[in-house]
């Protein structure tokens, strides 16, 4: 930026709904709606109560983990060890069923293997001080190898008959259990986030970790929650996707942390820290799961969605920089 | 004199791994005869010339994760190429995966350098993009053995002065590395921008365009790699190192290289992907499941950064007593 550049001050600041209108949340919003239309001429069998709700399989389990994932990387953390807690979730659930353990346990084991192994991450980063990108790329490989000892080529069925209800259970009508479980953690992560002083620590930290110490912040201890929380939907993620499976095998939820991590950024978080809202992770887990059943409908292998949805990752993030490059060039011409 | 020695983070994992040598020699003679080293680290060659890639991006703060696709989709190009015109000498297959490569590289680059886009998300996107493109060129078909020419085939596996050729590559990739970081302004300019990009601008040092070759350097590395395996596996489909970032990834962290740039050597980065291929060649020797790799591979990454934390860690200036305890 040039010295000569005159800033013009405004002497107020946009309103509210001018701001909502430009925010990310909108242009999600807008490809939502986009993304609706163009599948609805695209199919007919797009506008199905029963095919929509099969959609939402696509999304309702990694978004589940993609809510507290967006909580980690908005504290300036990443956690790419999400999917091997599910492959070691699910081998422990699997391997507990062998021995006749009923559902209630099944939950109980599911949950507590997240957790431990959200603990042992959260430790190892806020314990030890190791940089989570390099730890959790580390314990993704322990805990899917854990599973692969385990289990080595073989597969883990027998699950008992009322433990389908969490991935293959309706609450009423078309609304599936597991679409109900992503709407309720929807709310609770964002209530989290935007309306408690737990998420404002969560931002401050994002933002500066080093002032929001010196604030009062126990920075140490609100990073290992948040590590404790992916661990935990890690968790229950791995109950609804071994439920809805019915088997595990140690190659379930293979490559799932770079798709959580996309919707998570697609959603508007900031991959560097400090700034994002529940509201886009949920858009953004509609985008996602709509575009696969869309292309889905029109025979649309799932290798090429997957270049669709990385184009998509790279274009919404190098859109708005194009956008406000080329508007700052038109309004340096405007004042010459 | 010993300690400063062991300060060095290379000099601790070369003992670790002349141990793990040792060690599996003790229980099963033969380990170290030299035709086993040599295949072990034929092994290993492949991987070597990527971390060697994947050092030059992290030295500068970055992280490519799509370095195993562009391996992919180059190897794929080339193996294309040779079922398409038969007739093209191999060196120019050879060129042209390394080309696609240092294209592919260039794009992350561009769009880290131009769009400031954090490299963990290009290369986030661009890995499934590279991916995917392989499946729209073969339309999900394998190139097999059989459609490939024997010359094809055979560059890899070539023996030269006892060694097969596919080692020869690594070792001039070793060499070529080893000049760029230690005595070429860019390779310095890698450790200045991934150490502090701040102060590298002050010293002239364009930020940008020090990522943007680092990219362009791992993209080359990556494509040459990518003929080599398709050649020396003899195949070539969508899922060709699947998975194989992270192993990069891991040899660098596990060879000393600062994930948060500016620290670590391409020594380094050659014995960290050592120790993964040792520790991979080992476990059916010592008769242990195959399955264990991964596990084993995970808790090497975890100890290997931990070690290395510490001996980094600089004594900080506790200015509030109690703000120390709040961490």
């Amino acid at each position: 930026m040039s010295v000569s550049e005159t800033r013009f001050v405004p002497d107020r600041l946009h309103g509210r709904a001018y701001r909502m209108a430009r925010s990310w949340e909108s242009l999600l919003i807008v490809v939502v709606v986009a993304i609706f239309i163009i599948n609805s001429f695209a199919s007919p069998y797009f506008l199905d109560a029963w095919n929509l709700s099969d959609a939402t399989f696509n999304f309702t389990e990694k978004a589940l983990i993609a809510f507290a994932m967006a909580l980690v990387i908005i504290s300036g953390e990443i956690d790419l060890s999400v999917a091997s807690i599910i492959a070691l979730a699910s081998t422990a659930m699997g391997y507990a069923a062998q021995f006749g353990a009923g559902t209630p346990e099944l939950v109980v084991i599911g949950l507590g293997i997240g957790l431990l192994c959200g603990a042992f991450n959260g430790f190892l980063i806020t314990g030890l001080g190791l940089p989570s990108i390099v730890v959790t790329i580390g314990t993704m490989s322990l805990f899917r190898g854990l599973s692969y000892v385990v289990l080595g080529d073989k597969a883990f069925t027998g699950y008992p008959a009322d433990f389908a209800f969490f991935g293959q259970g309706y609450v009423f009508w078309v609304i599936s259990f597991e679409f109900v479980l992503f709407a309720v953690m929807a709310v609770l992560f964002g209530i989290l986030l935007h309306l408690t002083s737990f998420g404002r620590m969560v931002f401050a930290i994002g933002n500066n970790a080093t002032a929001a110490r010196f604030s009062g912040i126990r920075v140490g201890r609100v990073k290992f929650l948040l590590f404790l929380m992916t661990g935990v939907m890690s968790g229950m993620a791995a109950i609804c996707l071994t439920s809805r499976l019915g088997s595990t095998r140690p190659s379930i939820a293979f490559g799932w942390e770079l798709e959580i991590v996309t919707m998570v950024v697609l959603g508007g978080i900031n991959i560097l820290g400090g700034a994002g809202s529940i509201i886009g992770v949920v858009l953004a887990a509609f985008i996602m799961g709509l575009v696969t059943f869309g292309f889905g409908l029109m025979n649309v292998p799932g290798i090429v969605m997957s270049i669709f949805i990385g184009l998509l990752l790279i274009g919404v993030i190098a859109l708005p920089v194009l956008y406000t490059r080329i508007a700052r060039r038109f309004r340096r011409d405007e004042a010459l | 004199m010993m300690a400063r020695i062991f300060k060095h983070r290379e000099m601790l994992l070369l003992v670790a791994i002349l141990l793990l040598v040792g060690a599996i020699e003790l229980r099963f003679p033969g380990f170290v005869a030299p035709r086993n080293l040599v295949s072990i680290y034929n092994d290993t060659a492949i991987l070597i010339i990527l971390a060697l890639g994947q050092a030059a991006v992290i030295l500068s703060r970055g992280i490519d994760l799509s370095i195993a696709a562009n391996l992919a989709l180059s190897g794929t190009i080339a193996a294309l190429l040779n079922v398409a015109f038969p007739d093209l000498p191999v060196i120019f297959l050879l060129v042209a995966a390394t080309f696609s490569g240092a294209v592919l590289g260039a794009i992350n680059g561009l769009l880290v350098w131009r769009l400031s886009i954090p490299p963990i998300v290009v290369t986030l996107g661009t890995m499934t993009i590279y991916r995917g493109t392989i499946f729209l060129l073969t339309g999900g078909a394998w190139v097999n053995a059989h459609e490939m020419t024997d010359a094809f085939k055979a560059v890899p596996r070539a023996v030269f002065l006892g060694i097969p050729v596919l080692a020869w590559f690594s070792l001039a990739v070793i060499a070529l590395m080893l000049v760029i970081l230690v005595m070429t302004r860019l390779g310095r300019a890698f450790y200045a921008v991934g150490g502090n990009p701040h102060a590298a601008v002050y010293t002239g040092i364009s930020v940008g365009r020090t990522h943007f070759f680092a990219y362009l350097i791992a993209g080359a590395l990556a494509g040459l790699a990518g003929y080599l395996w398709t050649a020396r596996y003899a195949v070539a489909y969508v899922d060709i190192a699947n998975g194989f970032e992270l192993d990069v990834v891991a040899a660098c962290v596990i060879g000393g290289i600062s994930i948060a740039g500016g620290a670590g050597t391409a020594v380094g980065a050659v014995l960290g992907a050592l120790f993964l291929g040792i520790i991979k060649n080992a476990l059916p020797v010592i008769d242990v499941s195959p399955f264990w790799q991964m596990a084993i591979s995970g808790t090497v990454i975890i100890i290997a950064v931990a070690v290395n934390a510490r001996s980094a860690r600089v004594k900080g200036r506790v200015i509030l007593k109690k703000a120390e305890h709040a961490l």
